[in-house]
């Protein structure tokens, strides 16, 4: 697509391009410096708590006694049956929305839906969880209840963003499939959705990064806050790490903001974990598609 | 790839492919109908009690106290202020940081910065909003004058720093996807880097910048935790950022986990803040698509 | 332009399979359905997780605990998926007919007191105590844009801005406070700061020398240091003259009136077959003179937990409270009543 006016381009500004580079390197830097404060701020406050005891304890009134272990679990189980469960209808949305459903009346008003459904409050995809999977389908306050529910709220995430990788997709590509006698299926799996992968699992990330940091929803239909056992099945109780951290900061001896601060370190890292693995799988996938 | 052989059962599974795909795409629409149904229920039933003409003309909103007032504007001003803030930080530092991402940073720099921008999206919002209230706002109040204790700036600076993500990793990919050929085709007609961009580039990834953004505005209209915390619970009807004030997620999470008794009228405003949002949302929604549309258009 | 497929497609997809697959192979079976549930209240819920904490020490009964909000506990309890749901005010009329539906009967069992405490900031040098008139007249809906000086509340005090600060409006606390300090709930003016999370209270009214706010008796005493306290007259001579502070003794004894209110556990009646939750329960109350106290409550007098127990090895249902708070009277009264 050549540039869109006709009148001619001027001359490169070389100091100019130096200076716009320079504010969008600033742009960038700027909300990581406000990480860096804020985890700065969490690590000072919790890091003195962060050991062996607090990591297999469980939650107990004395704040010094206060462990994360069934919230740890709680949260990884939770993540990773959220992530089975949204990440493939997710793209499978996303791969009937761009490659079958084009331009129609129908895929519109799903693209717009979708776009909703991104917004609506994690309260509203609480209740709907305690209606539907908790009460209607009988899972009770269960895991696979909070997942499925989590699944509802992060997937428009992965949707859109599945759906912008699939765009970026050249028609010229899938249209040399066709032409070499490839079925759609065919040239969606290995055309279309290799080229797409990074972008895919950005959302993929993206949603996640969402679903790990979930409290109010997960309370609303039954997540326990406190436990004393680690959840054993799909249909067990389970807790999160956001619940036990939201808890915490509520209470009014000084002892628990400090353990609050210490969960976060360590919602934290199991966050950098687990977006490492995709990240590292985008990065060398992308290597391999760049042109 | 070229040598698979095209059978008749091929076209049968196609076909149970695609049905497939389709089924998993209507879960969307399932789902928005039963948020539907259960926003509708509850809806129904409070404007049953009270006249659609009180609740969209009263200036106040007091549905839990004895002298009841049921005016939508307080909320709604609430959640536009505090998302009107979050995007005007999202949206110039999260296309910026995308546009370095995506043409200017060096490989190496790229693969850190990324991930590292990512960071800030699985931050749990409880910990943004603590950090609006006790990091943010004080900080704000040294040359911010009159700034209360709560109030819409300090969450509303906070979740577009938390949005900023949103925006710059969609908005990358799309740049990174853009063809070399069509840059190397504006360089060889002797523009510049900044031309390259600003009239080859963004034109291109618009339809991915375009998603961002609506993705950004949406979250920022439903966020809960980051304004339950650090904006306040007093519904008031202004425009002013530094008094405290309530949005329509505060209210929601507040009703949701609190004392009023299920079933009660207090409690069905829950139920009516959340379809006001919807119906907002809608809108915004609906909105954006017609303006996307009439830019791929051109 | 086009990568090689199968290589990176099988690269990346069996990975990501096998992990994935990892992760959620302990989750695949079914959970146990023998657990005691708790939830209700997050006032009640540090009580309920220290006891649920020390029974595990002697049981290995499975016990989870939740937060959803006394309305949410209720609702969840009358459909009959909890056993025990924790409350910081007494089960409304909504709430009973509720359970009438779901076929629940309860037991009502009071388990400490809450006591309410009026602070403001230490720098205050005016505020020697209050009387609840004093309270009704600044707090009261008409207060609204006419009461906004601490020389409108009685002269002799400053004519300075008074800065409010209190529970939020969806709260037990906030329920209990206009009860018996307006006389009617959920009447109170609404220009004050409000907040769910009384540390940000605190944290409020530390900082400003004109504040005064009110919040749960632990929250004062988590933080003497930076808050003082009001003392309450409440102006009846029989039940101690003058004004009060609030302490474990004087909401223990009945004398920090009326701003002292109780918090409840209810337990489903069907659900007291099951031996788990009677024991759960039994131990609830034996050690709950023990274990309020170490979370920031104040307990119910001995005599009065005596009742409780009697209640509940009785299995008696039904409310004593008839709906709705009751201010000023003493727990033992009403168990004997009710």
């Amino acid at each position: 697509m050549p540039p869109r006016s006709s009148r001619s381009v001027r001359p490169p500004n070389r100091s100019l391009e130096r200076a716009f580079a320079g504010l969008c390197l600033g742009a960038a830097l700027l909300p990581v410096l406000v990480l860096v404060l804020l985890l700065g701020n969490v690590v000072i406050d919790g890091i003195g708590r962060l050991g062996w005891d607090f990591l297999t304890g469980y939650s107990s009134r004395v704040p010094e006694h206060a462990g994360i272990l069934p919230a740890i679990v709680g949260s990884v189980m939770l993540v990773a049956l959220t992530g089975v469960f949204a990440i493939p209808i997710g793209i499978a949305t996303a791969i009937y929305l761009e490659e079958y459903g084009h331009r129609g009346r129908i895929a519109t008003l799903i693209e717009v839906n979708i776009a909703n459904l991104a917004g609506v409050p994690s309260i509203i995809y609480g209740l709907l969880g305690l209606e539907l999977f908790v009460r209607a389908l009988g899972f009770g306050r269960s895991l696979l209840a909070g997942a499925l529910t989590l699944a509802l709220l992060v997937a428009p995430i992965v949707i859109m963003a599945s759906r912008e990788a699939l765009r970026t997709v050249p028609l010229a590509l899938r249209e040399a499939g066709f032409a070499l006698g490839a079925t759609q299926w065919s040239v969606i799996r290995k055309i279309v959705l290799p080229m797409a992968l990074p972008g895919i699992l950005t959302g993929s990330i993206l949603a996640v990064s969402r679903a790990i940091g979930e409290a109010a929803p997960l309370v609303l239909l039954g997540a326990a806050t406190a436990m004393n056992f680690l959840p054993d099945g799909l249909l067990a109780p389970f807790t999160a790490l956001p619940i036990q951290i939201f808890n915490w900061t509520s209470r009014p001896q000084a002892g628990f903001a400090e353990a609050a601060a210490a969960a976060i370190i360590v919602l934290m890292l199991t966050l950098l974990v687990l977006n490492g693995f995709a990240i590292v799988l985008r990065n060398r996938v992308q290597r391999r598609i760049r042109r | 790839m070229a040598g698979r052989k095209r059978t008749v059962g091929t076209t049968r599974r196609e076909r149970y492919i695609r049905d497939a795909l389709l089924a998993c795409a209507s879960l969307s629409i399932i789902t928005t109908f039963a948020i539907l149904v259960i926003l509708a229920v509850e809806t129904v039933a409070f404007f049953s009690e009270v006249p659609l003409s009180r609740f969209l003309f009263d200036d106040e909103w007091t549905p839990l106290f004895a002298d009841a007032h049921f005016g939508i504007w307080p909320l709604v001003a609430g959640t536009l202020l505090t998302s009107a803030i979050a995007l005007v930080v999202a949206v110039p530092f999260g296309l910026l940081s995308a546009v370095y991402l995506g043409e200017f940073a060096p490989p190496r720099v790229r693969g850190i910065l990324k991930p590292t921008l990512e960071l800030l999206a699985g931050v749990p919002t409880i910990v943004y909003g603590y950090f609006a209230l006790v990091v943010m706002t004080p900080m704000l109040q040294g040359f911010v004058p009159g700034l209360a204790g709560l109030n819409a700036l300090s969450p509303g600076i906070v979740m577009g720093v938390m949005i900023v993500p949103l925006i710059t990793s969609l908005s990358e990919d799309a740049i990174e996807a853009v063809p070399d050929s069509l840059r190397e085709g504006a360089y060889a007609l002797g523009a510049g880097r900044l031309a390259t961009i600003f009239r080859v580039v963004l034109p291109t990834a618009l339809s991915g910048i375009a998603a961002s953004i609506v993705l950004a505005v949406s979250r920022a209209i439903g966020e809960t935790m980051i304004v339950a915390i650090a904006a306040g619970q007093e519904p008031r009807l202004t425009l002013d950022p530094r008094v405290p004030i309530e949005t329509m997620t505060t209210f929601m999470v507040q009703v949701g986990l609190g004392d009023a008794p299920t079933g009660s009228l207090g409690y069905r405003t829950l139920f009516v803040v959340g379809a006001s949002l919807f119906a907002m949302t809608f809108v915004a929604n609906i909105f954006s698509q017609r303006l996307a549309r009439r830019f791929r258009e051109r | 332009m086009v990568p090689s497929t199968r290589p990176t497609e099988v690269r990346v997809r069996t990975p990501f399979v096998l992990w994935s697959a990892l992760l959620v192979l302990p989750a695949c079976g079914r959970g146990s359905s023998d657990v005691v549930a708790v939830d209700g209240s997050s006032t009640v819920f540090p009580i309920s997780e220290a006891v649920a904490e020390e029974f595990a020490r002697e049981h290995r009964t499975r016990v989870t605990v939740g937060t959803s909000g006394t309305g949410g506990g209720f609702k969840k309890f009358c459909h009959g998926e909890i056993a025990i749901t924790g409350a910081s005010r007494p089960i409304k009329s909504e709430e009973v007919e509720m359970c009438k539906a779901g076929k629940v009967e309860y037991i009502e069992l009071p388990v400490a007191y809450d006591g309410l405490a009026v602070v403001v900031h230490p720098d205050n040098t005016w505020v020697d105590h209050m009387t609840v008139a004093e309270l009704a007249k600044l707090w009261a809906p008409e207060a609204q844009d006419k009461i906004e000086r601490w020389s409108d509340i009685r002269p002799g005090w400053p004519n300075e801005e008074i800065h409010l600060f209190g529970a939020g409006v969806d709260s037990g606390t906030y329920d209990y406070f206009t009860e018996a300090v307006v006389g009617k709930e959920h009447a109170s003016r609404g220009d004050y700061t409000s907040s769910e999370d009384d540390n940000v209270l605190v944290h409020g009214i530390a900082s400003d020398k004109l504040a005064l706010g009110f919040f749960g008796y632990a929250y004062f005493h988590e933080n003497k240091d930076k808050l003082k306290l009001v003392p309450i007259d409440d102006g009846k001579a029989d039940n101690g003259a003058g004004p009060i502070a609030p302490s474990p003794q004087t909401v223990g004894d009945g004398t920090y009136q009326p701003l002292s209110r109780p918090v409840f556990v209810y337990v489903s009646k069907a659900a007291t077959d099951k031996p788990d939750v009677a024991a759960f329960v039994d131990f609830y109350l034996a050690k709950a003179p023990t274990l309020v106290p170490e979370v920031g409550y104040i307990p119910l007098p001995d005599a009065a937990y005596e009742l409780v127990r009697t209640r509940f090895a009785g299995k008696t249902t039904g409310s004593a409270f008839e709906g709705g708070s009751k201010v000023g009277v003493t727990i033992e009264d009403l168990l004997r009543a009710g």
